[in-house]
């Protein structure tokens, strides 16, 4: 039954990949903005074959996931600090409401000054954007540990980091990883930003560069890919945390 | 109660202020080159200058504006289309599938083919920002018309309403919460997109501003230029938030 119904889902894109192919047919003219499907699947295996794409893609991904595993340590010390200690939580609250609302990108600049272009430049501002996030949804997830396992450790007579390795982070992980998830796409789109606006690397600086040099069908088929990357990253990550986590993952991120 | 809560956040204030006496000492010691930060004293005169020489405000009204009609646009567009898709179960077996598909796909990657499209133009931005604000709401409105109460559609049929006032009475406000978390995602997504627009395309405001001090090495108006895109940030949100309040009152779990 839940099978039967999955076509309906491709009827359109399908339908509109057709039209774009005959509409690009029909009017046979050459467009430095548009391509058609055929000649965007054509780019989009030639750029595959001669390896600048996956170049690109090792490029973006590595700096997504450095900037992405500085954000997560730096976000989780903080977070579980914060959730274990409500005096500090409540000291620091103005201090992260406001730094929070800075957009990433508005550290593009500062970014640059200090590290100039390339790595460390972007996966410093990855870092800065997914940090937020995990520390918000760590922070109440700690928080909102059952309060009779806390007591529990306090009979124990455990230390905070016994505490926090022990009780703590394995009653919050479900609700971490969900964080975590949300911080891997913010981490990717982040990076593909960075790259378009100024970074030349990656998948942002491809697409950018086949715009620049008129040629619609890579920057379609690059596109594309990146929507292949994100759905692909989601997909893995969704995976991953019912895998994990099974029906406790379900149930916290229903809450 | 009341009294202690202004304390805690008198106390969280001060910790606030002691973050930047450090961050003055920091500078002051030059502990970090005065080239990448300056002190908050040199950030806070960049401000009040360029706004005593008139050259900030037009940047942070424009940019404001940017984002705005850019996450109106989104927002009427998205919950419409979203009502529209979401009443229908059979328009979201056709269309939900691809729109997930294209949800996590980032905003900005649209950003070269509406460059291709409409140029180095203030509709491109414009376009740009409307196009990322334009999924959390779609989607969240898809979503919370998808989740309404079953028995309260038998309520509307048994009372003989016409589908726009199912959408209008029931659906819409039973679905509000999730489109009101969607129009606060999509709301941050405009202020970033703003940004990246005019730096790209250099339309003036304050995304070009702080892209230009920096490449000038002017530090202490890329700092104040960045302290006003964080207000931004605050404000639009915390005006989100006392709408929230306003129009959820009727909830009684909130």
């Amino acid at each position: 039954m839940i099978r039967s119904g999955k076509w309906r889902g491709l009827v359109v894109p399908v339908a509109l990949v057709v039209i774009a192919e005959i509409a690009a047919r029909s009017t046979e003219i050459t467009s430095d903005t548009l391509a058609a499907p055929s000649a965007i699947i054509v780019a989009g295996i030639k750029a595959m074959g001669d390896g600048t794409i996956l170049a690109a893609t090792g490029q973006t991904l590595a700096t997504a996931l450095g900037g992405l595993g500085l954000g997560l340590g730096i976000g989780l010390v903080f977070g579980i600090l914060l959730g274990i200690f409500p005096i500090a939580d409540r000291l620091m609250e103005f201090s992260v409401e406001a730094f929070r609302p800075i957009p990433s990108v508005a550290l593009l600049p500062i970014a640059m000054l200090v590290f100039g272009f390339g790595y460390r430049m972007e996966i410093s501002i990855v870092a800065f954007g997914t940090m937020w996030p995990i520390l918000i949804l760590t922070r109440s997830a700690v928080a909102g540990i059952e309060p009779r396992l806390l007591e529990v450790s306090r009979v124990l007579g455990l230390g905070l980091f016994a505490r926090v390795t022990k009780i703590v982070l394995p009653a919050a992980l479900p609700r971490i990883f969900v964080a975590f998830r949300l911080a891997a796409g913010v981490a990717l789109i982040v990076a593909v930003t960075v790259e378009i606006a100024a970074n030349p690397l990656g998948l942002g600086y491809a697409i950018m560069s086949a715009q620049q040099s008129l040629d619609p069908a890579l920057m379609f088929a690059l596109l594309v890919w990146i929507g292949l990357i994100g759905w692909g990253l989601n997909m893995l990550l969704v995976w991953a945390q019912s895998r994990l986590f099974g029906r406790a993952a379900i149930v916290e991120a229903a809450q | 109660m009341k009294g202690a809560r202004i304390a805690w956040f008198a106390g969280s204030i001060a910790v606030g202020a002691l973050i930047v006496v450090l961050w003055q000492f920091a500078a002051d010691a030059k502990l970090v080159s005065p080239v990448f930060l300056p002190g908050p004293d040199r950030a806070w005169t960049a401000l009040v200058r360029g706004f005593a020489s008139g050259t900030l405000e037009p940047k942070l009204l424009g940019t404001i504006e940017r984002m705005f009609y850019g996450w109106l646009l989104a927002s009427l567009v998205g919950v419409a289309l979203g009502a529209l898709i979401g009443i229908s179960a059979v328009a979201r077996a056709y269309l939900a599938p691809m729109l997930e598909f294209l949800r996590p796909l980032p905003a900005s990657a649209i950003i070269p083919v509406a460059i291709a499209l409409l140029g180095l133009s203030e509709g491109m931005v414009l376009a740009v920002i409307a196009f990322g604000a334009l999924w959390p709401m779609l989607l969240a409105t898809i979503h919370g018309f998808a989740a309404v109460e079953p028995r309260l559609y038998e309520v509307s049929r048994a009372l003989g309403l016409s589908r726009w006032s199912v959408i209008w009475k029931i659906a819409l406000p039973s679905a509000l919460p999730d489109i009101l978390a969607g129009m606060r995602l999509g709301l941050t997504i405009a202020l970033i997109l703003a940004v990246v627009g005019e730096m790209l395309a250099s339309r003036d405001g304050l995304g070009l501003w702080i892209l230009l001090s920096a490449r000038s090495f002017r530090a202490p108006d890329l700092f104040a230029g960045v302290i006003l895109l964080g207000l931004v940030g605050f404000v639009s949100a915390m005006i989100l938030t006392l709408i929230e309040h306003r129009l959820l009152r009727w909830r009684a779990t909130r």
